[in-house]
């Protein structure tokens, strides 16, 4: 008896294309709706203040590295992408003498920023970087203090904004 | 401490304890672990960090655990409220002070406020005022202070009084104001200070070559056989990638406790020094040239064959430094001695080789490094046991306080860290004579008889108070030593030295040892790098000539094993005359230095002790193996390895050794069980006793100048235990010879004649002149001993 009737069910929607219309019907409902899709690379996204990208070195306003070579940053850090050599400085400060970051290892978990005391470390809302040979990828100390005082203005806004929260 | 057992309580745990123990002596032994600042178990105790306060029972406040002494029936509970609040309210008080720079501090990771805060401080504190700041001192090349970080442990200062033997560091001001710092504004000087280091519970003193070059938590700890002196100190080698960036002490009770005297504790500098040789490098028509190994190799075995087919294989000698590995000294004496030659020497530094078949199995102690502490009476004969053995050193020390008597035969007034019982400082010729004159008043106080032929040496000498006094607390005392140390080496009379120190210690029933000089000297003479003793200390059938013999005949040809011999050996003019009249002289070094480019023919570069595998036999006869930390620098390679591939390029039987294991099992198996003993019949041949009249040369070799790595580490080289280039008189000798500290002197031994800086030292008697090796400007001077002329210039 059941079968009877699942099979007439059957052969009604197959003749009416109840499953076309209701594909349809949700084709239409987004072709009115508003777009979602971003013009890449005219449009942009929106970002966060907290936004993790390309690494950078900070200065004190004085322009004074800010790093002290504590070597947390390549302690914490999981993929073990930083490389740190120190030495003293001749007035007496530590100081680096090779701050590496390989971008090729890098995660961007943003733990190096986090273990910083003295947030010299950060990443910045920079992520359109590429490097046409593996070795590009390698950022040095002075690449990191350049992308540092190119970006400091944005840098010094974000971590004010984020401050609060800290 | 009393035999007597108690029974306390401790966390519910019932424990046995001896009476008079210490409760945080009794909580260490059963693991259970008290907080601590201040307390050092190799310090006295001082109770004054207060970290240690654990609640005791009827106790009406915590007691500190450094000074409470056990009692029978205590009850102590270590982790109960009242204990665990009051350890976090002295920390809360220890962190008032005490800056937020672990970042940029040495100590982070291995610092103990930094682990005990997170057990015992709180987040944030509540302290708001200012902090306290003090002004760094500078206290030498080798220790950098930081004494904001301060807590007043006092393990420092105290470590001076009680360990080093001087009191340089102190303490001045009271509570806030109290600021540690060197009594008068000098650098810290003793031998030992490097242990202030790792005694400092937090950064206040680190170490300043290692400043700021790595982090605790980077380094990787391996454990090595320190090679500058003869008591084989266990150390960790901490490394970094490849790269040794310090030296820490490894605990060794039987040895050296816990702690490294200077020069094992910054020696490492050298390895990294740009002096390293990194190629080996063959002199073609005056030129050096960097060639491969299978060149190099090709080049000696071509010279060596024209030599040993020209003349014999008697005019090719072998000087080896008794710093190389076991395995290394095994090996060369096989390939000389396959090569058909028995010169080969270790004893660089002797002159006096005469009767040295009767010599002992080995230059032993006399005892083990722990014995020292219990001796009764010690005669150091020849010995500056404070730079030369900083560890026995401190083992004597210890016995002192006890309450020995050290007496000092010696040709300098050395300034030991504890009082001399009694001292007789006199010219080296005269030394021999101090001794016949002890074993005179020896002879009448034991009533025993020695062998004719040394009684016979004593017949013109008279005892006088001092030497009475010597035989008397050796002959009354049980426990007693008479020890011959470096200088008597290099003696020019060290077989009478040794007669004469032998039969007196036979009168005395004391007991005789050697302070050998350097790190494998026991093993040197237990694998037959000497001309007259095979491995295992076989005599040899055909004795070669020893060292001083192969500089003065001139050889045709030189091997050297580590060893500079224009700053090495006994007498350095004719050492560098010979390196240079030599038709061939092959250099096996980790270094390169002017000289041995000029000298030099072949220069094959050689691991340093961090890179080597190999065995040191110490002082006492302890065997101790290490294997390397870091690989070899440039092209280096391992001596023994070096020596293998020498040997098989001559078709040499018995020379395929895979690995430095295989050589180990080789001697060891020679050596089998061996034991040192001193003992001999204690007769001669010499007839009489040396007279020199006039000027007398003496030479010692300051503790950071031992050897090429140790002249070539830059910390080590700024402080005070280096050569300064100068002759040291006594005033009366200065104003004999109207000379003044400003002056130079002209300084002459036999037709040499050289100018050197005058230094006035009143630690020299009278009629002697004080050099000390290792220095360049005095190459062309002649032996260490001997007669000297100085004139005003």
């Amino acid at each position: 008896m059941n079968k009877r009737v699942n099979k007439i069910k059957h052969y009604i929607n197959s003749l009416f294309l109840f499953e076309l219309i209701k594909g349809l019907y949700l084709t239409g409902r987004h072709l009115f709706k508003r777009k979602l899709t971003v013009q890449y690379p005219e449009e942009k996204t929106p970002q966060s203040n907290r936004f993790r990208g390309l690494h950078a070195l900070r200065r004190y306003p004085n322009g004074e590295e800010r790093c002290i070579a504590c070597k947390l940053c390549e302690a914490v850090c999981p993929a073990t992408a930083i490389t740190i050599e120190s030495e003293q400085r001749e007035d007496g400060s530590r100081r680096t003498t090779r701050y590496d970051i390989d971008l090729t290892k890098c995660i961007f978990c943003g733990f190096c920023e986090e273990s910083c005391p003295v947030d010299s470390i950060v990443e910045t809302r920079i992520f359109e970087y590429h490097g046409e040979e593996r070795g590009d990828l390698l950022l040095t100390k002075s690449q990191l203090l350049e992308i540092g005082d190119k970006f400091e203005e944005q840098i010094a806004v974000d971590r004010q904004e984020d401050a609060k929260f800290r | 401490m009393s035999d007597e057992k108690i029974k306390l309580e401790i966390d519910g745990r019932e424990i046995n304890a001896d009476q008079g123990q210490m409760l945080i002596e009794v909580t260490d032994k059963n693991n259970i672990y008290i907080p601590r600042f201040c307390y050092h178990k190799k310090l006295s105790v001082a109770a004054n960090c207060r970290m240690c306060l654990v609640d005791v029972e009827k106790a009406p406040k915590p007691l500190p655990a450094c000074s409470t002494p056990v009692i029978d029936g205590m009850k102590v509970r270590t982790r109960s409220k009242l204990a665990v609040d009051a350890q976090k309210s002295v920390m809360e008080f220890l962190l008032i002070n005490h800056p937020l720079d672990c970042p940029i501090c040495d100590q982070g990771g291995e610092c103990e406020l930094q682990d005990l805060a997170m057990g015992y401080g709180n987040d944030v504190s509540r302290y708001q005022e200012r902090k306290r700041v003090v002004i760094d001192k500078n206290i030498g090349p080798l220790i950098q202070t930081d004494l904001t970080r301060c807590i007043h442990c006092t393990r420092c200062v105290r470590f001076g009084e009680e360990i080093a033997g001087i009191r340089e560091l102190g303490a001045t001001g009271r509570g806030e104001n109290m600021e540690i710092g060197t009594y008068i504004e000098k650098s810290v000087t003793s031998e030992m200070s490097g242990n202030v280091i790792d005694l400092c519970p937090v950064g206040a003193l680190t170490s300043k070559p290692f400043r700021y070059s790595a982090r605790t938590w980077e380094l990787v700890q391996r454990n090595t056989v320190a090679p500058h002196d003869s008591v084989g100190s266990n150390i960790y080698l901490h490394v970094k990638g490849d790269t040794v960036k310090r030296v820490v002490p490894a605990e060794n009770e039987a040895i050296n406790e816990t702690w490294i005297s200077d020069r094992d504790r910054f020696s490492y500098e050298a390895v990294n020094s740009e002096d390293r040789l990194h190629h080996p490098m063959v002199k073609v028509n005056n030129t050096w040239q960097q060639v491969d190994w299978e060149e190099a190799l090709d080049f000696i075995k071509e010279k060596l064959d024209i030599i040993i087919d020209q003349y014999s294989p008697s005019q090719l000698g072998t000087l080896i430094s008794p710093t190389s590995t076991l395995e290394e000294l095994y090996l060369s004496q096989k390939l000389i001695r396959g090569l058909g030659s028995n010169n080969i020497d270790c004893r660089l530094k002797q002159i006096d080789f005469s009767e040295q078949v009767s010599a002992p199995y080995f230059p032993w102690s006399g005892q083990s490094i722990v014995d020292f502490e219990r001796n009764q009476a010690v005669l150091l004969v020849g010995s500056h046991v404070r730079k030369d053995q900083p560890i026995i050193n401190h083992r004597l020390r210890k016995a002192v306080t006890n309450g020995a008597a050290v007496m000092a035969i010696n040709p300098i007034d050395y300034d030991f860290n504890f009082s001399l019982h009694c001292k007789s400082i006199v010219t080296p010729n005269n030394m021999v004579g101090e001794l016949g004159s002890v074993l005179k008043a020896a002879c009448k106080l034991s009533k025993k008889n020695i062998d004719a032929s040394v009684k016979k040496l004593t017949t013109n000498l008279s005892a006088n108070e001092t030497h009475k006094e010597i035989a008397d607390q050796l002959f009354n005392n049980a426990d007693t030593i008479i020890l011959l140390g470096n200088l008597s080496t290099a003696h020019p009379q060290f077989t009478l030295l040794r007669i004469l120190a032998g039969s007196i210690s036979k009168l005395t029933g004391s007991k005789f040892g050697y302070l050998s000089d350097s790190a494998n000297s026991s093993g040197a003479w237990l694998a037959g790098a000497l001309p007259h003793r095979l491995a295992g200390g076989v005599d040899s059938p055909e004795i070669g000539l020893n060292s001083f013999e192969m500089l003065s005949k001139k050889l045709k040809a030189y091997i050297l094993l580590g060893v500079e011999p224009e700053l090495d050996c006994w007498d350095t003019s004719i050492a560098h005359s010979a390196m240079r009249d030599a038709d061939l002289v092959v250099s096996l070094s980790a270094f390169q230095s002017g000289a041995a480019k000029d000298y030099a023919n072949v220069l094959l570069p050689t691991a340093t002790f961090v890179e080597n595998s190999g065995a040191y036999i110490n002082n006492e006869g302890i065997l101790q193996r290490f294997n390397n930390a870091v690989s070899p620098q440039g092209e280096a390679l391992c001596g023994w390895k070096i020596i293998n591939d020498i040997a098989d390029n001559f078709d040499l039987d018995g020379f395929d050794y895979p690995n430095h294991d295989v050589i180990y099992n080789e001697i060891t198996n020679i050596l089998g069980e061996f034991k040192g003993n001193n003992d001999e019949n204690w007769k001669t041949s010499i007839t009489s006793l040396p007279n020199v009249r006039g000027l007398q040369r003496i030479t010692e070799t300051p503790m950071n100048m031992i050897d090429s790595l140790t002249r070539r580490a830059i910390s080590l080289q700024k402080t005070n235990d280096i050569s300064v280039g100068a002759i040291h008189i006594n005033s009366t000798l200065a104003n004999k010879n109207k000379i003044s500290a400003v002056d130079r002197a002209k300084v002459s031994q036999k037709e040499q004649e050289i100018q050197m800086p005058v230094k006035i030292d009143n630690r020299v008697p009278d009629n002697c002149v004080l050099i000390q090796s290792s220095h360049p400007s005095q190459i062309d001077l002649g032996g260490a001993f001997g007669s000297i002329k100085i004139e005003k210039c």
